[in-house]
């Protein structure tokens, strides 16, 4: 089995600090411990029809020591109960006999998103605020008709009796956020509420009491509930990027394999500490900094520092976490863990890019620092005019009343969540991910977008650049040397070799040095394909391999990396819509000029440290531009948080990926442009959303200044601003992915 | 009119039921997976005797 050993670094600088530093300190905190009961979970990517869930848990339920099995087929994951010395290894095995692809995840991270609290909650809430309006709009309809004295007053009291008891439980997320901003001083969206549902229920009891001829009773449930409905829809796009995003985490099981005298153990990272021997086989991660006691081999470096050229280990060598071991299997004593690591460092780099953006204000916040304070002093100015026109508290009160929920943002707190939903939903079918709240508003106002090379525009695999000039006589002795080998440079040359039908020459005795090449014979000479250094040759600035026959001079076989799927069009498509693309990497010179050049980029810049990529982008940044800082390695972190908005591949380190405020699940980088038109009609439709919601106040508010609102005129003025928003957010679901880019 | 004194109540208590149905369903995780509670439903297995 190959270790999969990611890394033991969880930073709490995830995209929404609130929402899911919370998860990921719970997951943290879980890691280390080993529960008596295990439960499994397993990813199953190919499920997708009843029969399939029948097979899977008939064959985990026939597996000796599993107790119980059920697959969950929207989430296309199965969890399983079973005795401790259940592997998920064998239970993947098993699946994999019966045609289904498996994979393990690591139960602890996805444990929040099995059962979602928060989001129950606020369902039960809307349910109950839904329940309780549309009982009180009933018996307000009768009133409305004509209903008169002691019926008019029964309704009044009924109505009464529904509303407190809701309103105190249905209303409690919107009275915690008021006093949570009252108390640091501010106004947010939810001071103008609760005072206009509390202002309402107040007067309205009191109207009711003196038997009164208007009472807002079903006004202020409706807006709880158009409120609650746009709460959870917000909630809902973002839990399920959250549970995406997490899933994505558990998938990388973080175990490393300890070596005590001559017993290996496969432990959790967690376990442990400075000073235990790791075993590292070839493919795996470094889970941990050490130095290298035992072995020989090529570590791939490129998520760290973007260079693509492997570098020779042995022992003496100190690595750092997250590295991958290339060749030959490695022996490492642990210098540093868990938060100790180099990986840990770079957590300090991103905390203080990560509080540059905090600043951003979301426009509803904008729309609610604009407006909270408008509302608050008409619904003042409304009660003043009458209380001095007419002396008589009760009908001023009255118009305040109407004042304030006439004004209530109820259409505005639909705006905003509705477009998002739809816009998410649509990225989220192109296989991109949205995690942070506000991303889709910055997204849209992005004008500069800098990639990084290794792994993001590039695969991160090497291709052969010259394999034909090479003789056929040379090119089946280098395809027959590389036969055998692991190294991705070896496979890049098999690759290159079947495609071009060369036939294996006849060498015998090929031996593989970890960490130099291989070697062999070729009827009476001997062939050697390796390092530069190791056959004698120049060493060349780009990745290249040397294959040597006899003694003849050593030939070059020099690699580029291959191009992401849709890293052309992606560019291209970025251009065109007046974005200016820029190349930051920390590999050679060579290197990125040859691909900036492949793709049309003109602005580069090579051999980046980390601080030096972050530092460039906050220069682009105080320059007023802003920036989409597309990455993936653990070298972007801090420039994918200074960035105004960050995107990471799937495949990127999970650090990476949780600094990114939106994730890219396939591997195709074509979307990146789409998106960000999608960002902008998104936005556009936000800003049209509140220009609506603007219009029906425009109208509506002189009228109830004017003492002429009736609570029928502010449930109709209500409902029909919250359905028209929502439509319009609609509207852009529904239009042609074609059309979308078109734009 | 006085038949509202009964009939009010009773349309309260019966949309109430409603609602305790739904409060009870999304409290016992019915809304979790869906399409796969909609596939079950088609499987035959358990047809004849519930699943032991």
């Amino acid at each position: 089995m190959v270790d999969h050993a990611p890394l033991p670094f969880r930073p709490s600088i995830s995209a929404c600090p609130a929402c899911d530093a919370g998860s990921l300190a719970v997951n943290v905190a879980t890691r280390g411990q080993a529960s008596d009961a295990p439960r499994l979970a397993l990813s199953l990517p190919g499920i997708h029809c009843g029969a399939c869930i029948a097979s899977v848990e008939s064959a985990l339920d026939g597996h000796p020591g599993v107790t119980s099995a059920r697959v969950n087929l929207t989430l296309k994951r199965a969890s399983i109960e079973a005795e401790p010395d259940v592997t998920a290894a064998e239970l993947i095995a098993l699946l994999k006999n019966r045609g289904f692809e498996a994979h393990e995840l690591d139960s602890s991270a996805i444990a929040a998103t099995q059962t979602d609290r928060a989001g129950r909650d606020l369902l039960m809430r809307l349910a109950v605020a839904g329940f309780a309006s549309m009982n009180v709009m009933l018996l307000s309809v009768a009133v409305w008709s004509g209903a008169a004295d002691t019926t008019r007053d029964l309704f009044h009291w009924i109505s009464a009796a529904i509303t407190l008891p809701t309103l105190l439980f249905a209303g409690q997320p919107f009275f915690a956020n008021a006093w949570r901003a009252l108390k640091h001083k501010r106004l947010n969206m939810d001071v103008p509420i609760v005072l206009a549902i509390t202002l309402a229920v107040a007067t309205s009891l009191w109207e009711t009491s003196l038997s009164g001829e208007h009472a807002y009773f079903d006004a202020a449930l409706t807006l709880t509930f158009f409120l609650l409905a746009g709460r959870y829809l917000d909630h809902r796009t973002r839990a399920v990027a959250r549970s995406a995003a997490e899933e994505l985490a558990a998938l990388e099981v973080p175990r490393a394999t300890r070596v005590q005298g001559d017993e290996e153990e496969t432990v959790r990272i967690a376990e442990l500490v400075a000073g235990d021997l790791i075993r590292v086989r070839p493919g795996g991660r470094m889970p941990v900094d050490g130095i290298v006691v035992e072995g020989t081999s090529e570590l791939d470096r490129s998520l760290l520092t973007g260079e693509t050229v492997p570098v020779f280990a042995s022992t003496g060598l100190v690595i750092s976490a997250g590295e991958v071991n290339l060749t030959g299997p490695l022996t490492l004593r642990a210098t540093a863990v868990g938060k100790d690591s180099s990986l840990h460092q770079m957590a300090d780099l991103v905390a203080i890019a990560e509080s540059g953006r905090s600043r951003y204000t979301s426009l509803a916040d904008s729309a609610a620092k604009l407006y909270a304070p408008g509302v608050h002093i008409l619904a003042a100015l409304a009660f003043v005019g009458w209380y001095l026109a007419t002396y008589d508290l009760r009908t001023a009160l009255n118009v305040a009343a109407a004042v304030l929920i006439i004004t209530c943002p109820c259409a505005l707190g639909l705006a905003v969540p509705a477009v998002t939903t739809a816009a998410s939903g649509q990225l989220f079918r192109k296989g991109m991910l949205i995690k942070h709240a506000t991303a889709l508003e910055r997204l849209a106002e992005v004008d500069t977008v800098v990639f990084d090379k290794t792994g993001t525009l590039t695969m991160g695999t090497p291709e052969v650049v010259n394999f034909a000039d090479l003789s056929p006589q040379q090119a089946s002795i280098a395809r027959a040397l590389a036969f055998g080998s692991s190294h991705p440079l070896s496979q890049a040359i098999v690759n290159a070799a079947k495609t071009a039908d060369t036939p294996l020459a006849e060498v015998s005795g090929i031996v593989e040095l970890p960490g130099y090449g291989t070697t062999g014979h070729w009827g009476t000479k001997t062939v050697r394909l390796g390092r530069a250094d190791w056959v004698g040759a120049k060493v060349l600035t780009d990745t290249s391999s040397f294959l040597q026959i006899g003694s003849a001079p050593p030939i070059a076989l020099r690699f580029h990396d291959s191009l992401r799927p849709g890293a052309q069009n992606a560019v291209r498509a970025l251009q065109d819509n007046n974005k200016d693309v820029h190349l930051i990497s920390g590999d050679t010179p060579g290197a990125v000029a040859e691909l900036a050049q492949r793709l049309g980029i003109t602005h580069w810049i090579a051999e980046a440290l980390p601080a030096e990529k972050a530092a460039k982008i906050a220069e682009l940044r105080d320059a007023g531009r802003h920036v989409l800082m597309v990455g993936d390695g653990l070298n972007d972190t801090a420039a994918l948080a200074t960035a105004h908005v960050s995107i990471s591949p799937a495949t990127a380190l999970d650090a990476a990926r949780v600094a990114s405020d939106i994730v890219l699940l396939g591997s195709d980088l074509t979307p990146i442009a789409e998106a960000l038109t999608l960002a902008q009609a998104a936005t556009r439709r936000i800003r049209e959303n509140f220009r609506i919601a603007t219009l029906y106040n425009v109208i509506a508010v002189p009228l109830a200044m004017a003492g002429l609102a009736t609570p029928l005129m502010a449930a109709i003025a209500m409902s029909a601003s919250s359905i028209t928003v929502s439509l319009n957010a609609l509207r852009l679901k529904m239009r042609k992915p074609s059309e979308a880019t078109r734009r | 009119m006085n038949i509202l004194v009964y009939l009010i109540p009773a349309s309260l208590v019966l949309g109430g039921l409603g609602l305790l149905a739904f409060l009870y369903t999304v409290r016992s995780n019915q809304y979790d997976d869906p399409e796969g509670d909609a596939q079950r439903l088609l499987n035959s297995d358990w047809d004849d005797h519930p699943k032991p």
